[in-house]
């Protein structure tokens, strides 16, 4: 449903990404990983428009994504930023129904409808005891929730999720990942989820890019993507892999220097 | 929303009936709805009363509301799209812009206050808004975007070089310039009449509507420009848009009645404490409550001491700002109504 071809990205003169190729199917969870600074977060933003390719393209069902309008990328693709910023002032329901902009007109306000889906949103990712609070009453994993759901409320056929678990706990990480693949598995919404810890990768996605040196360095399946060989190329460090005790995905560990 | 706007209508009826004739309140609404076509009244009033009523008072209360409204409107507009509580009408150099237009206009051999009995004053103080607010605009932009730090970082630089050249060019001026340069900055509504609401009117009404019509893209913005973007928004037109409509309308406020400070940053935070973030119900209310609130100062301004009358702008900011700091002390959404 996505594929990325050949593209270039980068602001201004400055180039970050080169000769990115990919395509994801529908249903899929993909996760982008790569060390600080080898362009995931810019990746997304050329998915979602925010940056347009200074090279190649970016097809969304087989439509080039410059060809769209802003309206009509958010009917589709919903993103999820890494801790956002929400006004203190408005109500965790009021954030969520925001999700519903896309889908009307300029001059029609929100009906039974859009509540009922932002009411709905709310339920998938239990935020809905939360709805009558001001957002400045909230944690970081309860906000992130939020945006999660407010995505959600979007309905689009696409979610980008940049580190959607980063200063969470555990608990949180899981709750939101588990979200995240129930909602490709089960709603046929296909994710694209940048994370920065490997084993949540490993754990969650059906496969992964790994960026590194201004393009993809490893594409495909866990077992294929998180090698000590590949880590040690493009992180620069020394860790080992083994299967996970239980279901067999790669699990990265690290040991400190002199240990 | 109701009760506002019957609020409104009897502070206008009060302003109408006091001043140095008093004039009582049930005369002061059969006078108007006697002028309005399908009504008929018997006048048991002096021809006397109905031009103060109708051609002295009315324009100066009408013409305070109106600006009222302007100035909170726009206030509340710059304050989202700044998302910014100090940001007011007046950050991106319109009231230097405006005030270096009037003084020129002050200072001009000629007499400016010519041509058919209008005063000129007004179109240099416009101009002079406008061509701040486009300067602004040059230097902030950048390519095709307006980041809103550089915008507000040009309003505040370029309206610093404005001020020092009014200051000089003030220090320059003679006593009889500088009472009607300081009389114009303190907002000034003696000289209203009804060809200045005519021309304010329409700017004012047709302002707020239009901004209205933005309420939601200005919610949506108020996550931040990024989020705003994933949900739609076309975040540069709309900006655009909202600056020029709020602009004007500051201008042809400012450029009538000076610069009224106050009224464009406090009003739109009251509303808002009170009633809560949705520019959908905020931009209204911030109408009334803006119409309301200069018409009351106003009436002060022209009943407290008598015949001398005390610029508006001071009872704004006396008036205003014990009431404020209540509101600010006891904020807390949703528990007024």
């Amino acid at each position: 449903m996505l594929s990325v071809e050949r593209v270039a990205l980068g602001y201004g003169r400055h180039l970050i990404l080169h000769d990115v190729t990919f395509s994801v199917e529908k249903g899929e969870m993909i996760g982008i990983i790569g060390p600080n600074g080898s362009g995931k977060s810019t990746l997304l933003k050329g998915i979602c428009r925010l940056l347009s390719p200074s090279q190649g393209r970016i097809l969304l069902n087989g439509r080039d994504l410059e060809g769209m309008s802003r309206g009509e990328i958010a009917r589709r693709i919903a993103v999820v930023p890494q801790a956002p910023h929400l006004p203190e002032t408005f109500t965790a329901f009021e954030i969520v129904l925001m999700g519903r902009t896309p889908h009307l007109g300029r001059f029609r306000f929100e009906g039974y409808r859009d509540f009922e889906i932002a009411w709905k949103a709310m339920g998938i990712t239990r935020t809905q005891p939360l709805a009558e609070r001001t957002t400045d009453k909230l944690s970081g994993g309860q906000r992130q929730l939020l945006t999660i759901a407010r995505a959600i409320a979007q309905e689009p056929e696409l979610i980008l999720l940049d580190e959607p678990t980063a200063h969470l706990d555990i608990n949180f990480q899981t709750e939101i990942l588990d979200f995240i693949k129930g909602l490709c598995r089960e709603s046929a919404v296909t994710a694209v989820a940048v994370l920065h810890d490997l084993n949540l990768a490993a754990q969650y996605c059906d496969r992964l890019i790994l960026l590194g040196r201004g393009t993809v360095h490893a594409l495909g399946r866990a077992n294929e993507v998180l090698t000590e060989e590949n880590i040690a190329e493009v992180y620069g460090a020394r860790v080992h892999v083994y299967p996970h005790p239980v279901n067999g995905l790669p699990t990265v560990l690290i040991s400190p220097q002199g240990r | 929303m109701v009760v506002l706007l019957i609020v409104l209508g009897l502070v206008v009826g009060f302003s109408a009936s006091v001043g140095s004739a008093h004039i009582p309140f049930g005369t002061v609404w059969k006078i108007m709805l006697s002028k309005l076509p399908w009504v008929e009244l018997d006048g048991t009033w002096s021809r006397n009363t109905e031009i103060i009523v109708l051609d002295t008072r009315l324009p100066r209360i009408v013409l305070a509301g109106i600006v009222g409204t302007a100035l909170a409107v726009a206030g509340t507009t710059y304050q989202g799209l700044f998302r910014n509580p100090l940001a007011d009408p007046y950050l991106l150099g319109v009231s230097q812009g405006a005030l270096l237009g009037a003084v020129i206009g002050f200072t001009l051999p000629f007499d400016s206050h010519g041509l058919s009995g209008q005063s000129l004053i007004p179109l240099f103080a416009f101009i002079g808004a406008l061509g701040a607010v486009l300067a602004v605009y040059a230097v902030a932009r950048s390519g095709r975007t307006l980041p809103v730090t550089s915008l507000i970082l040009a309003g505040v630089a370029i309206g610093a070089f404005l001020a020092a050249v009014n200051a000089y060019l003030i220090i320059k001026s003679n006593n009889e310039e500088l009472h009607g340069i300081f009389n114009w900055m303190l907002g000034y509504f003696g000289m209203s009449d009804w060809n200045e609401v005519v021309i304010v009117l329409p700017v004012a009404v047709v302002g707020t509507a239009a901004l209205w019509l933005y309420a939601r893209p200005l919610n949506v913005m108020q996550l931040d420009e990024e989020q705003a973007q994933h949900l739609g928004i076309h975040v540069e037109r709309v900006k655009l848009i909202l600056l020029i409509i709020a602009t004007l309308m500051t201008a042809a406020a400012v450029a009538f009645v000076g610069t009224i400070g106050f009224v464009g940053i406090i009003v739109p935070h009251a509303v808002r404490l009170i009633w809560g973030p949705d520019h959908r119900s905020l931009l209204p209310l911030a109408a009334l409550v803006g119409a309301i609130f200069l018409i009351l100062t106003d009436t002060l301004s022209r009943t407290v001491t008598g015949p001398e009358q005390i610029p508006v702008g001071v009872i704004t900011a006396l008036a205003g700002t014990p009431f404020f700091l209540y509101l600010l002390r006891t904020r807390r959404r949703g528990t007024f109504f």
